[in-house]
C-alpha cells in the first residue's frame, strides 16, 4: 500500500521521534521527494519547518491517518523545494528562508513573508543571524494583467477591531480577480522565546500563539513534550483537557456563527450567539478561573482542577445553548435574504482542500474527512462517542453548517466527559531526558500540529507549532476568486483563520 | 397675520426637525438593540456624540483639498434646506410655495454629490469604492423618486408637496393603485437614500461592504459631526416626507392656531415613532443584499414608479 514517496521517506535513517517516526534523508533522497510526492497524492503535507541545521516536513497518509516526518540537512546548501508538488509548502518555504536562512531550490515564489524588512536581524533563528539595517523594501504582489483591473489595498489597520493583515485585491469592477494576503504584522518571535527554555516555561508561549485556540495549542505542545519524554498524563487530566477543548470549540463556533451572520448585516443571530457565548464563558470562568482557559493545560497534566461547582455551571450554560440552537438554525434557514448571501458564496473546490490538506471546517465543508480527535493516541477521545460531520458544498453556508453540527457533537462530548470524569492525580512528573515528540490536537479551526525536540537536559532544542491556518489562508485566496469584493468579509469570517497563529 | 403664522410655523418646524433628527437615529438604534435582546445605547446618544465631535478639530489628509473642507457644510446646508421644505406638523409654512418635490430631490442629489466628492477627494480606495457604489445606486433611485413625483403631479396637478399633502388630506382622491406603486417605490428609494439595510448597513465596520460609511471613512471631528447630523436629518426628512404624503392626517391647516399645531405636533411625533419602529423591525428581520442585487432592487422601484405613472395615464385618458 505504500506509495513511492512513503517508501522513499521510510528508507531514511530513523531519528527516534514519538509517536510518528522522523526519517533523516540524504539531500539526494530528498531531491527525489517532489517527484515521488506527485505520484502519491494521498500523502498530504501537514507542515514544513526547520532548525539551524535541517529542514523537517510532516506528512499524513490520508487513507490510514498515519503521519510520518522527513528531514534533510539544509545548512550550507539549498534543499529541494516541495512547493512544486504540494502547494501548501509555498508559505512554509518563504518562512524557512526568512527565519532560518535555508533556501528552497526550485520553489514557487520566495518573496518575503514574515520579514517586512523591519527586524534588526535577518534569519533570526539561523546559527549566525545577520544584522540588518536600512529602509524596508516595498512589498511585492503578483501582478494581474487585463483591461479595467485595479487594485484595492485593505489593511493592515482595519475599520473594525480585528487582527492586522494586509489584503491586496485585484478587481475588475466589483469582481475579485485575485486576492493576495500579506501577514506578519503580529510577529512575536515566538520560536526564539520558546527555544532554550524548559517545556513548563515554554507552554505559556504555546498558549499565547493564538488566544482563541489556546487550549488546543497548549495541549498539542504538552502532548508533543509528553510523547518525547514517554510520559502518560493521569486519566483525570486527559478528561479535563478534552472538556476544555470541547468548551473552546463551542464558544468559538458560537462566535463564528454570529459573526458570519453579522457580516451579512443580520444582527439578530449575532446578538443571540454573543449572548449564549457570554453565558458559557462565565460558566467556564467559574469552573476554571479563566474565561478562555489559558495556561490550564501544562506538560504532564492539567492545573488547577475544575472548581467544585464548575460542572453544574457549565452544564447549565450548555443547556441554554442547546435549547436555542434549533430556533436559531431555523431563523438562519428561513431568511431568504440571509441564505442568498451565504449559499454558493466563497466556494472552495474539494480537490483544492485536499491538495492543501486543509483541516477543520474549511476542509470538512469541502469533503476532506479528517479530524485529529480520531487518532488513537489522542486519549480520551477513543473512549468517547462522537460523529465528524462532513459536507461537500464548500461554500460559506456549508462551513457554517459544519460548525453548527459540531456544536451539537461537542455539547454531547462535554456531557460524556463530565459523566465519566475519573478521580485521581492531575499531574505526572516530567523526567529530565532527551527526546523528540510530535502531536496533533483538533482545535476549533482544525488540527494543531506541534513538534518538539528536547536535549538531555530537558531543554527545548528545536520546535515548531503549526497552526491549522497555515493551510487555510491560501485557500481563502482561492475561494474568493470570482466573488464580489463586498462578499470578502463574509468568506473571510467563514474561514476565520488566525493571523497570530501563523505570524511566528 | 398669515405671513406671521407661516413664518412662525416655519421656524418651529425647522427647530423641530433639527432637534428631532439625532433623536430619531438614536431611537432606531435603540429599538433595534431592544429587538435583539440587547440593552442598547440611550436614544440621546447621537446628540451626545454630535456635541462631542463638534468640539473636536478635524484631522485632514495632507493632500485634502478645499472639497474635503467644504463638502460637509454643503451637504448639511442642502439637507437643512430640504428638511425645511417637507411639512411636519402644519401646512402653509412660509417656504411652502417652494416645497417642490423636484427641488427636494435636487437638494438631496446635491448632498449626495458633495459626499461622493468628499469620498474621492483624498484618493483612498474606500472613498472611491463607496462613491462609485453610491452613484450607481443613485442612477436608479433618483428617477424612481422623480417618477413618484410624476404620479403625485398627475393626481394633484402640481409637484408642490404642500399642495399635494393638502389634497391627500382631504381624501377626495380615494385609494389608487398608482399610489400604492408610488409608496413602494418611495420606500425603496428611502432605504437606499438613507443607507439602511438591505442596501447598506449603517452599523458596519467592514470597509469592503460599505457604501455610505466608506465615503466618510476619512472624516473626523467637526466634519464627522456634520456628516452624521446630515445623515440623521435626511432620515428624518425622508420619514417626514413619507408621512406627509401617505399619512397626511392630523396636520394643522394653513392659518390654524396653536391648538391645531399642538395636535399636529403630537400626531407627527406618533407617526415618526411608528415609522421608526417599522424601520427597526424591518432592518432586524432582513440581511443586507449583495451589492449586485441593489440595482435590481432599485430597478424594481423604478419600474413600479413607471407602472404607476402609466396606469394613471391610461385611466385618466379613458375617463
Amino acid at each position: 500500500m505504500m506509495g513511492p514517496a512513503s517508501s522513499l521517506i521510510r528508507g531514511g535513517n530513523p531519528q527516534g521521534a514519538k509517536p510518528y517516526e522522523r526519517f533523516l534523508l540524504s539531500p539526494t533522497a530528498w531531491g527525489q521527494l517532489p517527484a515521488a510526492l506527485q505520484q502519491e497524492p494521498d500523502l498530504a503535507l501537514l507542515g514544513l519547518w526547520a532548525d539551524a541545521a535541517q529542514v523537517h516536513a510532516c506528512f499524513l497518509h490520508e487513507p490510514s491517518a498515519e503521519a510520518v516526518l522527513a528531514s534533510t540537512p539544509a545548512a550550507g546548501w539549498n534543499y529541494a523545494a516541495l512547493s512544486p508538488a504540494r502547494p501548501g509548502a509555498v508559505r512554509f518555504e518563504r518562512m524557512i528562508l526568512e527565519l532560518w536562512g535555508h533556501r528552497a531550490e526550485g520553489a514557487v515564489g520566495l518573496r518575503p513573508w514574515l520579514d517586512h524588512g523591519r527586524w534588526p536581524l535577518r534569519h533570526p533563528l539561523a546559527a549566525k543571524p545577520i544584522p540588518f539595517s536600512g529602509e524596508p523594501p516595498q512589498p511585492e504582489f503578483l501582478s494581474v494583467e487585463g483591461e479595467g483591473i485595479h487594485q484595492i489595498p485593505v489593511g493592515p489597520i482595519h475599520a473594525g477591531v480585528i487582527e492586522p493583515g494586509h489584503f491586496r485585491f485585484s478587481v475588475q469592477g466589483e469582481v475579485v480577480v485575485r486576492l493576495e494576503q500579506r501577514l506578519g504584522y503580529t510577529h512575536k518571535g515566538t520560536l526564539s522565546l520558546m527555544l532554550g527554555t524548559s517545556p513548563r516555561a515554554a507552554v505559556r508561549y504555546a498558549a499565547r500563539l493564538s488566544g482563541d485556540t489556546t487550549v488546543a495549542h497548549s495541549w498539542a505542545f504538552s502532548a508533543a513534550v509528553e510523547a518525547a519524554l514517554g510520559v502518560a498524563p493521569p486519566p483525570r487530566a486527559l478528561h479535563l483537557r478534552a472538556l476544555m477543548l470541547e468548551l473552546e470549540r463551542i464558544h468559538n463556533h458560537l462566535n463564528d456563527w454570529g459573526f458570519v451572520c453579522n457580516d451579512a448585516a443580520f444582527a439578530f443571530l449575532h446578538a443571540r450567539c454573543g449572548f449564549l457565548r457570554e453565558g458559557l464563558l462565565r460558566a467556564i470562568a467559574a469552573a476554571f478561573g479563566h474565561r478562555l482557559m489559558m495556561d490550564r493545560v501544562l506538560p504532564g497534566g492539567v492545573a488547577p482542577d475544575i472548581a467544585p461547582r464548575g460542572a453544574e455551571a457549565i452544564l447549565a450554560a450548555l443547556d441554554a445553548v442547546e435549547a436555542e440552537i434549533p430556533s436559531l438554525m431555523q431563523i438562519y434557514e428561513a431568511h431568504a435574504s440571509l441564505q442568498d448571501r451565504v449559499v454558493t458564496t466563497g466556494y472552495l473546490r474539494p480537490d483544492l482542500a485536499r491538495s492543501f490538506a486543509a483541516g477543520g471546517q474549511v476542509g470538512r465543508a469541502s469533503g476532506r474527512d479528517f479530524d485529529a480527535r480520531r487518532l488513537p493516541q489522542n486519549q480520551p477521545y477513543p473512549t468517547l462517542a462522537f460523529d465528524v460531520p462532513v459536507l461537500e458544498a464548500g461554500d460559506v453556508d456549508a462551513r457554517l453548517r459544519i460548525r453548527v453540527m459540531e456544536l451539537g457533537q461537542s455539547i454531547a462530548l462535554v456531557r460524556q466527559v463530565l459523566a465519566s470524569l475519573p478521580s485521581g492525580e492531575l499531574m505526572a512528573p516530567l523526567p529530565v531526558r532527551a527526546g523528540e515528540g510530535v502531536a496533533m490536537i483538533e482545535g476549533f479551526r482544525g488540527d494543531c500540529l506541534h513538534w518538539v525536540k528536547l536535549d538531555d537536559g530537558g531543554i527545548i532544542q528545536a520546535l515548531f507549532p503549526r497552526d491549522p491556518s497555515w493551510l487555510q489562508w491560501p485557500l481563502l485566496e482561492a475561494a474568493i476568486e470570482d466573488n464580489i469584493v463586498a462578499d470578502f468579509p463574509l468568506c473571510n469570517k467563514s474561514f476565520n483563520c488566525s493571523y497570530s497563529g501563523v505570524d511566528l | 397675520m398669515s405671513i406671521l403664522t407661516g413664518l412662525l410655523t416655519q421656524l418651529l418646524h425647522l427647530a423641530l426637525m433639527l432637534a428631532l433628527a439625532p433623536v430619531l437615529t438614536g431611537c432606531v438604534r435603540w429599538l433595534k438593540a431592544r429587538l435583539m435582546g440587547r440593552r442598547g445605547p440611550h436614544p440621546l446618544q447621537p446628540w451626545r456624540d454630535f456635541l462631542k465631535l463638534l468640539k473636536k478639530r478635524p484631522v485632514l489628509a495632507e493632500n485634502a483639498s478645499i472639497i474635503s473642507r467644504a463638502a460637509p457644510y454643503v451637504a448639511l446646508a442642502a439637507a437643512v434646506l430640504a428638511a425645511a421644505l417637507v411639512p411636519s406638523f402644519a401646512r402653509g409654512m412660509v417656504l411652502a410655495p417652494f416645497a417642490d418635490l423636484l427641488l427636494i430631490a435636487g437638494l438631496l442629489a446635491l448632498g449626495r454629490f458633495a459626499m461622493a466628492l468628499a469620498g474621492m477627494d483624498v484618493g483612498t480606495s474606500f472613498g472611491g469604492l463607496g462613491a462609485t457604489r453610491e452613484m450607481a445606486f443613485a442612477a436608479l433611485a433618483e428617477p424612481a423618486l422623480v417618477l413618484a413625483a410624476l404620479i403625485f403631479a398627475i393626481l394633484a396637478g402640481t409637484t408642490n408637496l404642500d399642495v399635494i399633502t393638502g389634497i391627500f388630506q382631504e381624501g377626495t382622491l380615494g385609494l389608487r393603485v398608482s399610489l400604492g406603486f408610488a409608496a413602494l417605490a418611495l420606500l425603496a428609494v428611502a432605504l437606499a437614500e438613507n443607507a439602511r439595510i438591505p442596501v447598506d448597513n449603517p452599523a458596519t465596520h467592514l470597509e469592503l461592504t460599505m457604501v455610505h460609511e466608506a465615503m466618510i471613512l476619512e472624516a473626523s471631528g467637526r466634519h464627522l459631526a456634520l456628516w452624521e447630523f446630515q445623515a440623521s436629518l435626511r432620515l428624518t426628512l425622508w420619514l417626514a416626507l413619507l408621512a406627509a404624503v401617505f399619512l397626511p392626517f392630523g396636520m394643522a391647516a394653513p392659518g390654524a392656531g396653536p391648538i391645531a399645531w399642538v395636535i399636529g405636533l403630537l400626531v407627527f411625533i406618533a407617526k415618526m415613532a411608528a415609522l421608526a419602529f417599522a424601520l427597526a423591525v424591518f432592518e432586524s428581520t432582513i440581511a443586507k443584499m449583495r451589492v449586485f442585487r441593489v440595482p435590481e432592487f432599485l430597478g424594481a422601484a423604478l419600474l413600479l414608479g413607471l407602472l404607476g405613472a402609466v396606469f394613471l395615464f391610461v385611466s385618466t385618458g379613458l375617463s
